[in-house]
């Protein structure tokens, strides 16, 4: 009998370093008791475990006997959350040191989390699936309640626990049930025993429990109740980072199991997928429309990105489009990623403390006082609404070209349509921007200023490359079929 | 030996209150004791399946499964009392900071 090898941790040197990083990292915070210290050994350790993905792309392996799978795609993935942990960290520091809870456990909690979504894009067996989600999740309820004797910050925390948690009761339902359908949880084994399986509703009712529970996570209209209220409590770095690490890992993992084991039920699953896009674009904007608070609206903005993202995933089922799929997901997640981090990085330089400088109004006069920083902020919100020369309109591009591929002409209508009332109240922030008057309060500080400007240059600058991103999304993508 | 459909069913019943109580109670200490029983659903299901497959497999993720509710306790229960602190109560209707 043999047991675990070397090969495994070389093979998941990125996941296992970043883990045993922070594992020291809890260490140096119990003696040193310095959080700046922490914070930079946090930055170097993503930084390092960028490189060590970046070494690994092209190999394919896997490790403990077929638990994870170490692919191009989840590479890709790998790259996306880390880099999203290293701007969260630098949108982090100074926020926290000046609302007063500057704490060094906030950035190790942070590594661990991430360590859950690269272990998600990573999973090649069901319950690795569920424990990496909780992973992924308990220390983002300990980050969304971060902020110490606040009521909205706790109550946040709260809700998204009680949600998370319950939506990890339908995951482990549901695998528990295709387990029992095929008598594996290893992905290639239950899509192996999908054939002669005697309760084929198992496994339908077991994908689709998977899909809610997943589905949560990511935030798809019904399941998104939680959204606008934790977004809105959660320290404004936390909510950055929730929106996009959260979503890359919950798709990342959603993608890979329908992909890999339930081809099967693509067919009886497209007419809930689609609805589910359909009501998270109509809910997801018209919510938005109505917001008065910079958070909320993020938040119901951000739902209504994950309706975009699922539309890619309606398709999965066609032979010959589910790279296409993919790869045009995987382009839609690097292009949220950027633009969102650095419209949260403008929302942070306006945040005040007890949660003032949030509201529409407190934009206004920004384009006169503080050019360079309504540049940036117009740039990102031209790149959620879609608009040309932006990474969001690259994005939307190929997505809405996989969908009608997929012969989905109804669903591309549906999303032109969404992104046209979207562009509505992203404009509105311009309007307040541009066309008001007033006094802005504006941090300017190093970190959160390098965070603004290259995401807008990444904002435009990525949209001249995405010919070649997306080559390296689909080569990304190759390894999983 | 009991039949497996046994199991099914109980494991069944058990999620669907588990579920239902999340929904319906306002309470966060019951609702969580609600979370718990649909993990233990779950729990419930692997051991009878694995008995079934008469494969240790199953058994073996009751025990990650257990782990991880451990841990969801721990978490769950610290912020549970930092909103009673807060605000004297747990009742998810008054923790209404959060709207629009």
């Amino acid at each position: 009998m043999s047991g675990y090898s070397l090969t495994d941790l070389v093979n998941t040197l990125p996941i296992t370093f970043l883990l045993l990083w922070a594992l020291v990292l809890v260490l140096v915070e119990a003696f040193a008791k310095r959080s700046s210290l922490t914070m930079v050994l946090a930055a170097v350790g993503l930084m390092a475990a960028i490189v060590l993905s970046v070494m690994q792309f092209g190999v394919e392996s896997s490790a403990f006997k077929g638990m994870l799978t170490i692919d191009g795609y989840a590479i890709f993935i790998y790259v996306l959350v880390l880099g999203s942990g290293l701007l969260s960290i630098l949108l982090s520091y100074d926020y926290n040191r000046r609302m007063g809870w500057a704490r060094g456990e906030y950035y190790i909690l942070m590594l661990f989390s991430i360590a859950g979504a690269m272990l998600m894009a990573s999973a090649a067996n069901l319950i690795v699936v569920f424990l990496a989600l909780e992973l992924l999740s308990i220390p983002l309820y300990i980050l969304a309640a971060f902020v110490p004797n606040n009521a909205a910050s706790e109550e946040a925390g709260l809700k998204y626990f009680l949600l998370g948690a319950f939506a990890g009761g339908f995951v482990l339902y549901g695998i528990a049930l295709i387990y029992g359908a095929t008598g594996a949880t290893d992905l290639t084994e239950v899509v192996a025993a999908i054939p002669t399986t005697q309760s084929p509703v198992f496994i339908l009712a077991g994908a689709a429990l998977l899909l809610i529970g997943l589905g949560f996570k990511v935030a798809v209209v019904p399941f998104h109740m939680w959204t606008p209220d934790v977004y809105e409590g959660a320290p404004t770095p936390v909510t950055a980072y929730m929106a996009v690490v959260a979503k890359a890992g919950g798709f990342a993992a959603l993608l890979r199991v329908f992909i890999s084991a339930f081809p099967s039920v693509a067919a009886d699953l497209v007419p809930v997928l689609s609805a589910l896009v359909i009501l998270t674009l109509v809910v997801g904007n018209l919510a938005a429309l109505a917001q008065k608070n910079i958070k909320r609206m993020f938040a119901y903005s951000s739902i209504s990105h994950a309706g975009f993202i699922m539309m890619a995933f309606v398709t999965y089922g066609q032979p010959g489009l589910y790279a296409d799929a993919v790869t045009s997901v995987l382009f839609y997640l690097l292009a949220f990623a950027v633009t969102s981090f650095g419209s949260w990085a403008v929302v942070i330089a306006l945040e005040q403390a007890e949660g003032k400088g949030l509201n529409f109004e407190d934009y206004a006069g920004l384009g006169r006082k503080y050019p360079v920083l309504s540049a940036a902020m117009l740039v990102f919100l031209l790149s959620f609404a879609g608009v040309p020369p932006t990474l969001g309109f690259g994005g939307k591009f190929f997505l809405f070209r996989t969908v009608l591929e997929g012969g989905y002409t109804g669903l591309a209508i549906v999303g032109v349509l969404a992104s046209l009332v979207s562009a509505y109240y992203y404009l509105r922030v311009v309007i307040f921007m541009y066309f008001h008057d007033g006094e802005p309060q504006v941090r300017s500080e190093p970190a959160l200023n390098l965070v603004t400007a290259l995401t807008a240059v990444g904002t435009i600058f990525l949209f001249l490359f995405s010919g070649q991103l997306l080559a390296w999304a689909s080569q990304a993508v190759l390894a999983l079929l | 030996m009991v039949p497996i459909d046994y199991y099914v069913a109980l494991s069944a019943v058990l999620f669907t209150i588990g579920a239902l109580g999340v929904l319906t109670r306002r309470n966060a200490i019951i609702i969580f004791m609600s979370i718990e029983l649909m993990l233990n659903a779950g729990n419930l299901l692997f051991v009878a399946f694995a008995r079934m497959y008469e494969a240790l497999s199953g058994q073996i993720f009751v025990f990650f499964v257990m782990t991880v509710a451990a841990a969801e306790v721990a978490v769950g229960l610290a912020l549970i009392v930092a909103v009673f602190r807060t605000k004297n109560t747990i009742n998810i209707d008054e923790a209404s900071t959060l709207k629009g």
